[in-house]
């Protein structure tokens, strides 16, 4: 056993490499997904009927689809629309569709127990249009969901194990390429899952900064 | 795409409902049951159940089935791909069912406890008669949520090689090399699937449960 996972510290450059990989497809990911998010937010947030109950038709069906299936969607069906795209492209496309909907959903959920003294009293002191938005309305947002964003996270790097299924070089994809070369099956694995543990308490160390400041602003 | 392609993705879609179904049958109890070492603080036990729930809930379901597959047969025991996929979804959702019960038990009304205790009902016939009746009404929404968590992550077992929805979609896609009908009806395949139980929730809600916020 301790000579199995000698074997994985001789190949650890092929975690770190798979763990940079899962880092940077989280980030990446989550950042693009917050951004269309937030324009969604705001559809969902419409004053216009219409918009309101379309926009939320689609993202409560975006949330029904599994991760997976949507990796496939995109790796393997959109060539079929004439949309090539790499392995590591589709995976990123993937991760950004999928966690769009639930970062919009997740501030709406926040948007809707905002009070509407903050947004009258900005809109009396002039503010309308995109400065409303970004001044007033999404920097309150963010603060307060910051442990709901934790949390998808969390959910967007467990997610990232699914893009091993269409060859994404993440973390997961490493440990099992260590332990296909080598059948260290248990030490491989178990150094990835450690790695994910320590990733995941790293965000909610994170997340536990955020909320102290968004305590000291209040 | 032909009727046999959707039948033998209906075929897939049995596969990941029976799989799911037996995950959810081994890990519901599974949590209750570590909800409780919680909850009643076991000495040893407990702090191992934290870490046991804070590991799983931070492992790729992924990862998890093929450190299960590949590393258990390692010690001795045959495992198949079909018991390895049972036990990754059980292991996995019976952390995050642990800390739906926990957070149930830690709701539940003390007077009532005490009351119970008053009256000199055993710990046991404490939890049956009194504490079970009522926290399975109040833990109903979150557990069915994590059900649909569940049956959003089993894709993952695809990657031991069982033949559920998605494998078989990319199967069809591979022998049909049209890849997109396939695949837009196994979306299709579990958008029923989550409606179903997002409605058959609803439901139990309204025979059974306490008004309780629904994810």
């Amino acid at each position: 056993m301790t000579r199995d996972f000698g074997v994985v510290w001789e190949h650890a450059d092929r975690l770190v490499e798979g763990l940079l990989n899962t880092i940077i497809l989280t980030l990446v990911g989550a950042s693009l997904a917050l951004l269309i998010g937030s324009l969604v937010a705001i559809l969902l947030m419409s004053s216009s009927r219409p918009v309101r109950l379309i926009s939320q038709g689609i993202v409560d069906l975006m949330r029904c689809i599994p991760f997976l299936m949507l990796a496939y969607l995109a790796y393997y069906g959109l060539p079929s629309l004439g949309l090539n795209l790499d392995n590591w492209t589709a995976g990123l496309f993937a991760i950004v569709v999928y966690n769009t909907a639930y970062m919009a959903e997740i501030m709406r959920s926040i948007w809707i127990g905002l009070g509407r003294e903050s947004i009258e009293a900005a809109t009396a002191f002039g503010f309308r249009g995109p400065r409303l938005y970004t001044r007033i309305i999404f920097p309150q947002i963010f603060l307060a969901a910051s442990p709901m964003i934790g949390n998808q996270l969390i959910q967007i790097i467990k997610d990232t194990a699914f893009l091993t299924i269409i060859a994404v070089p993440e973390l997961t994809h490493a440990a099992s390429s260590i332990q296909s070369q080598y059948f260290v099956p248990f030490a491989a694995f178990i150094a990835a899952v450690l790695i994910y543990w320590a990733l995941c308490m790293l965000v909610e160390a994170g997340v536990f900064v955020v909320e102290r400041l968004a305590e000291v602003r209040r | 795409m032909t009727t046999a392609a959707f039948l033998s993705l209906l075929q897939g879609a049995g596969v990941t409902l029976v799989l799911s179904g037996a995950g959810i049958a081994l890990g519901v109890p599974l949590g209750l049951l570590l909800g409780l070492i919680r909850w009643g603080r076991v000495p040893v036990l407990s702090p191992i159940v934290m870490v046991y729930v804070s590991l799983l809930r931070s492992t790729p379901a992924v990862t998890l089935c093929l450190l299960i597959f590949f590393a258990i047969p390692t010690m001795g025991i045959d495992i198949g791909p079909w018991t390895a996929s049972v036990l990754t979804l059980g292991l996995n959702t019976a952390a995050f069912n642990c800390e739906i019960w926990r957070s149930g038990l830690n709701n539940f009304s003390p007077d009532q406890l005490e009351a119970a205790r008053s009256f000199g009902m055993t710990p046991a016939l404490r939890f049956r008669r009194i504490i079970f009746p009522q926290l399975w009404r109040a833990c109903l929404p979150g557990l069915v949520n994590e059900m649909t968590l569940l049956i959003k992550s089993s894709p993952a077992i695809a990657v031991v090689g069982v033949v559920e929805i998605t494998r078989a979609a990319t199967r069809i896609g591979a022998q049909t090399y049209d890849p997109l009908p396939p695949m837009l009806v196994a979306t299709g395949i579990y958008i029923v699937l989550i409606v179903v139980f997002v409605g058959l929730q609803r439901l139990t809600e309204r025979l059974y449960g306490q008004a309780g916020a629904a994810a």
